[in-house]
């Protein structure tokens, strides 16, 4: 079932689910568009494709209290500032992004589950938006995913100055009954899959819309290990966290303590592989160049994740990273250099 | 560019051929029209790979620090702003100057893929440079903008076209000139502002940044073994900001530790992927070292002492800071 609305209307569909909820949307902010916290001042950029960091942090904020410490006298103190719960509604994310939730609730929800995770996921409605005009760097399409008909517990398309709207779990339907007084029942949805047809041509037509990936399976593993391309793959790589960063799939994380000058605050903030640092022990440092940190990210996402998790790939294709590094090295470069160029 | 690509090509096969370099570090075409990877070639035969069109701006100096460390003489390709970093790096003794065969290499303003796309361009196909004119082709149609337009910030302000090293040069026949602006104009403006103005400009700047090190990693000035933003034992070291704090000051300590170092080449704010404009605050360094010092270029030979390493007693007391006041 489909229900629609004018897109002129926006402003107060935003108002009446935030009047519930916390609603995040993609918000810009001195030219930055990210998932933010809508309030009535929001520059509100649904037509915005990627955001510039993912929408994983929603869930996975890039760094979050966990407990603090204090010292007064002989007693140490421990507090527990966390954030506290609350119920939210994300609206406007990609097929991408909403796939990649689907990637880190097998890691975070899987035992032993992570309760910060898992208690915003059980508080999240999560609305998606489809593409109208997806660019170069996407090929989401290599991993199954349809743009054009994203996931998530409803989905929301924008045609012809209107916004359809479609229910596909039971949170999906309590947020869509909450909405009746803007929304009507679609009765034009020939238009919407002419839309959505429309898209997928485009889809089909970009320039990595048909990557192989044969190669990248766990019985090649050590094959692709001790592939000799990794070398100049990783040659240029500045050991940035950039591809990291924006990656809706990065899910490492470190915990640190960060001295107050009167207690200690422990945090979680996310990790990245291609840093120095990266899962340095006692022992030493596992990975001491960038070749291997390099290989790390990638082995991770296109052979160690699928080994683990039913052959489903740790990429999305959102093309955040394509578009971001700084030296036009990524994950497309490496799938054909190690894969091969066409299908 | 064209016409100095074919001649930059075959000098490099040459440098092969009579066996004068082992290796070539340039830029290879990457998986999107606009994508330039800096690449260290090997051989003749890996040039078919190379590229140098209005993409290639990154600046290769350096790799260097890692590339003249390896055996053998590596030929590099530099831009005239590249080439106030190579001889930074030099000065420095950051790079083996004896294992590089420098070639100062014709420029004419590089290319802003997010000016480009800020334009509303998107699925791109395939751009072409035509004179003064960036035609993009695109799924959606074609885009027409004029070369000036969607320069990158730093070419707008061009440090000018004559390389300050370099073992051999190869130039185009008409040099085009970028620069519509002075470098410090932006500058002027921030320092017109009331502290509170700018201080709101640098927090809604900085509050963007994701901690991932691009800037700092890019930056041919920011060349230390171990950062302290990386040593566990500074107790700075963190991978996100953990304050407004920690936001404000991971730039500014930047910022002041390439002070009298910086040329500004302008990568930082290249490769920022939030877009924050970290040159602004180098060129504020650059701006007062001028004034209090006396005009200085860093990088434009490999032996004067920076402003800030060199004493003399004539120097600007600290004091003057107070005396130029500053309130709201």
């Amino acid at each position: 079932m489909y229900y629609k609305m004018k897109v002129e209307k926006l402003p107060e569909l935003y108002a009446l689910i935030a009047s519930e909820k916390a609603l995040y949307l993609p918000i810009e902010q001195a030219g930055a568009v990210e998932f933010r916290k809508w309030d009535e001042s929001s520059c509100v950029r649904l037509d915005c494709l990627n955001t510039l960091k993912s929408a994983k942090g929603v869930f996975l904020p890039q760094s979050e209290n966990l407990v603090a410490f204090k010292t007064e006298g002989k007693n140490i103190s421990v507090i527990d500032n966390s954030e506290t719960a609350f119920p939210f509604v994300i609206f406007g994310v990609r097929a991408c992004d909403a796939r990649s939730f689907d990637i880190l609730d097998r890691v975070f929800l899987s035992d032993p589950v992570d309760t910060y995770y898992k208690t915003r996921r059980d508080n999240a409605t999560v609305v998606t938006l489809a593409c109208n005009e997806p660019e170069e760097t996407c090929f989401c399409r290599n991993f199954g995913i349809d743009a054009a008909d994203p996931a998530g517990d409803a989905s929301a398309w924008i045609v012809d100055g209107e916004l359809y709207v479609r229910p596909n779990t039971e949170k999906g339907e309590t947020f869509v009954s909450r909405l009746s007084q803007l929304l009507e029942e679609a009765s034009d949805v020939e238009k919407l899959e002419a839309a959505k047809q429309s898209v997928r041509d485009i889809l089909g037509k970009l320039p990595f819309a048909e990557l192989n990936l044969d190669r990248f399976k766990g019985d090649n593993m050590l094959d692709i290990f001790h592939d000799p391309a990794w070398k100049s793959l990783s040659e240029s790589c500045l050991g940035c966290g950039t591809c990291t960063y924006v990656c809706p799939t990065c899910q490492c994380y470190d915990i640190k303590d960060f001295d107050t000058g009167s207690g200690i605050q422990r945090y979680r903030t996310w990790d990245s592989c291609m840093f120095s640092d990266f899962t340095k022990t006692a022992g030493g440092q596992p990975r001491p160049s960038q070749v291997e940190r390099f290989r790390q990210r990638f082995m991770h996402k296109l052979v160690y994740y699928p080994m683990n998790n039913d052959d489903i790939y740790g990429c999305v294709g959102c093309g955040r990273c394509v578009a971001k590094c700084p030296v036009s090295m990524n994950i497309v470069k490496v799938i054909k250099t190690l894969g091969g160029e066409k299908k | 560019m064209q016409e100095i690509f074919g001649l930059i090509k075959e000098k490099a096969e040459k440098l092969f051929a009579d066996g004068s370099v082992n290796r070539v570090l340039g830029w290879k075409k990457g998986e999107t029209e606009y994508d330039r990877i800096p690449s260290v070639f090997e051989s003749a035969e890996e040039l078919e790979e190379f590229v140098y069109d209005g993409f290639c701006a990154a600046n290769l100096s350096k790799y260097l620090i890692r590339e003249s460390r390896e055996d053998g003489k590596i030929a590099v390709l530099l831009k005239p702003c590249d080439s106030y970093s190579f001889n930074q790096l030099v000065k420095e003794h950051r790079i083996k100057r004896d294992n590089i065969y420098a070639i100062g290499i014709d420029c004419d303003g590089k290319l802003d893929i997010d000016k480009i796309k800020a334009a509303g361009v998107k699925a791109i196909q395939s751009i072409e440079e035509n004179g003064s004119e960036v035609i993009v082709h695109t799924l959606y149609g074609d885009k027409k903008f004029n070369r000036q337009d969607v320069l990158l910030e730093r070419c707008l302000c061009c440090k000018g076209k004559d390389h300050v090293s370099g073992d051999e040069f190869i130039l185009a026949q008409n040099r085009v000139d970028t620069t519509v602006k002075d470098r410090f104009e932006d500058v002027r403006k921030l320092e017109a502002m009331t502290p509170d103005e700018r201080f709101e400009f640098w927090r809604s700047e900085l509050s963007k940044c994701i901690r991932c090190n691009a800037c700092r990693n890019v930056c041919p000035a920011c060349n230390c073994i171990k950062c302290v933003f990386d040593n566990e034992d500074s107790g700075v070291a963190a991978k996100a900001n953990v304050d407004t704090f920690e936001e404000n000051m991971f730039h500014i300590i930047r910022a002041f530790h390439v002070a009298g170092r910086c040329t500004d080449c302008g990568e930082c704010s290249r490769v920022c992927p939030q877009h924050i404009p970290l040159h602004l605050l180098n060129r504020k360094f650059i701006k007062d070292i001028d004034e209090l010092y006396g005009e200085f270029k860093a990088g434009a030979d490999t032996e004067t002492k920076g402003p800030l390493t060199d004493y003399r007693t004539g120097d600007a007391e600290p004091s003057l800071i107070s005396d130029r006041g500053g309130s709201n």
